[in-house]
């Protein structure tokens, strides 16, 4: 099979400086991410998940190591790249429709085509109605779509989620995550999330890498072998929760997820 | 049309909510006016009954007759136009240069680490002693006054507005760097819009401060203008022309806030408007 790199992560390593010392937060990761593939980044709390997808992003820069996006080094900014914040950072004073087009706007990127792209896709995503609203007008989960069609504007062909749900309750993360998963299997999207909720990133996934407490190293990968399914199949699948046991002992926990 | 009150069906209770409501609003502003013209009324009684010495303390009728006969003579006019001309031109050079500063604070963190401690002790230095500089550097005039509005408004704008600028919310930033965003974006997109509110807020507060500094500039040097009417009523000992002058500050002064607020609704989106 010969599928493309889009990303490789070769021996990152980060330190971070501060006045009052140096955190250790990645020890040494390596991994790559193959085209349309959906990988899942777990491991506990502040373990310096995030600081990689800052580094696949070009926004951090790694102490140490190598970081290639579709085979060129990373840069800041890379068009290749969307990136998915914890809370949707919908701008209170756009309108939803405006919202959608800042990342075009940004890029100075924003031509008719483009901007009926966004249209297309807030129609596709029943956002349409709304798109002369103002965020606070919006529930939670309408408001996660519209933030992710910001960022599926700017046609990106990497996805980073960076615990992209977390701010929702459990019901609306719940629907907004299968809603999310269809949509970027749809476009065909590459993604990584990266989560600490282990039954999350079953249910999304087709591999699942699991990092030690920091400093993080990479600990185990798992192949979760349920292609096709949906997120709610998934977790209906007998399989579910040998995976999800698998993970937690990796993780050291007993008890809650 | 078999129930009319379908459409719209206010409950009894919510009906008696709103009316309650509407009737403590009418009290608070009759209750208001009430005690304008109880405190005149007593005023205007103590000054002809000789229980205060109305050469001294003026009264609301002497007021209102010097009011009148300046009005008529064509002076007053030209004593309000010059004292607001001054003080818009102030507010306006303290907002806009305030601003203009907070915003390259913003973007060179270092330059505003190296000039901190400058703005703390010009801000703490009461401005008003720069007057005799204004005055030698500028020369005795409007220049001078407008200088003066505009020291007393400009650092506290420029640190009010710098630390709006730099609370702006870390994660907004990222987002848009996301998407490849320059220094001059991020000032574009996330942080004027964001602090927008604050640097409205910083208005409100600077339109108080150019009176104060205007007024006190008129002290100082100047041929006319309200702060000049009040101090000449003073040396030549004419309470009603002093009294005169300062309620005609209040009533201005206040004319100016509301357009500033009347200017907030305009310009900050109902989004952003605090409650």
């Amino acid at each position: 099979m010969h599928q493309q790199k889009v990303v490789e992560m070769q021996q990152i390593a980060m330190k971070y400086q501060s006045e009052s010392g140096e955190i250790e937060a990645v020890r040494e990761v390596s991994f790559s991410v193959y085209e349309g593939e959906f990988v899942s980044i777990v491991g506990p709390s502040g373990c310096g998940k995030s600081t990689l997808l800052s580094i696949i992003a070009g926004l951090t820069k790694p102490s140490s190591g190598q970081v290639t996006l579709l085979g060129e080094p990373v840069v800041r900014g890379a068009r290749s790249v969307g990136y998915m914040l914890q809370k949707d950072h919908l701008f209170e004073w756009r309108t939803i429709e405006q919202n959608t087009l800042l990342g075009l706007e940004v890029r100075r990127d924003l031509t008719p085509e483009t901007r009926a792209y966004a249209q297309e896709l807030l129609k596709t995503y029943d956002l349409w109605a709304f798109k002369d609203s103002y965020p606070r007008e919006l529930s939670g989960g309408m408001r996660q779509r519209a933030a992710l069609i910001r960022t599926l504007a700017t046609r990106p062909s990497i996805l980073l989620l960076d615990e992209a749900f977390s701010a929702l309750d459990y019901q609306t993360r719940l629907s907004v995550t299968e809603d999310i998963h269809d949509i970027i299997k749809q476009v065909g999207a590459t993604a990584i999330l990266v989560t600490h909720d282990i039954s999350e990133s079953i249910a999304l996934s087709d591999r699942v890498l699991v990092l030690s407490a920091r400093p993080a190293e990479l600990r185990a990968v798992h192949h979760i072998d349920m292609a096709g399914l949906s997120s709610r199949q998934r977790r209906d699948h007998p399989e579910f929760r040998s995976y999800f046991n698998l993970v937690r002992k990796e993780l050291g926990l007993n008890g809650k997820s | 049309m078999e129930n009319p009150r379908q459409p719209e069906a206010v409950s009894p209770e919510r009906a008696a909510y709103l009316k309650r409501i509407r009737w403590e609003r009418i009290q608070v502003k009759g209750l208001q006016g009430s005690l304008l013209i109880a405190l005149f009324l007593l005023w205007e009684l103590a000054a002809r009954q000789r229980w205060i010495d109305p050469f001294i303390m003026s009264s609301p009728l002497r007021i209102a007759a010097t009011i009148s006969r300046m009005f008529r003579t064509g002076n007053l006019l030209y004593h309000i136009g010059i004292t607001c001309m001054e003080t818009v031109a102030g507010f306006l050079l303290g907002t806009v240069i305030g601003t203009a500063v907070a915003v390259l604070l913003w973007w060179s963190p270092r330059t505003s680490r190296v000039l901190e401690p400058y703005l703390v002790v010009l801000n703490s230095l009461p401005k008003i002693a720069l007057g005799p500089i204004f005055i030698v550097w500028i020369g005795p005039g409007v220049g001078s006054i407008i200088t003066m509005g505009l020291a007393i408004s400009l650092i506290v704008t420029i640190l009010e507005v710098h630390h709006g600028l730099s609370l702006t919310d870390a994660d907004k930033i990222k987002l848009v760097e996301t998407f490849g965003a320059t220094r001059a974006q991020v000032l574009q997109k996330v942080v004027l819009p964001a602090n927008l509110p604050t640097i409205v807020n910083a208005l409100k507060v600077n339109v108080g401060l150019s009176w104060v500094g205007v007024i006190v500039g008129e002290y100082l040097v100047s041929k006319a203008g309200l702060g000049y009417l009040t101090v000449y009523g003073g040396q030549v000992f004419q309470m009603d022309l002093v009294m005169a002058s300062v309620m005609i500050l209040g009533f201005l002064a206040a004319a100016m806030y509301l357009g500033v607020v009347w200017l907030e609704r305009r310009l900050v989106p109902p989004t952003q408007q605090p409650f």
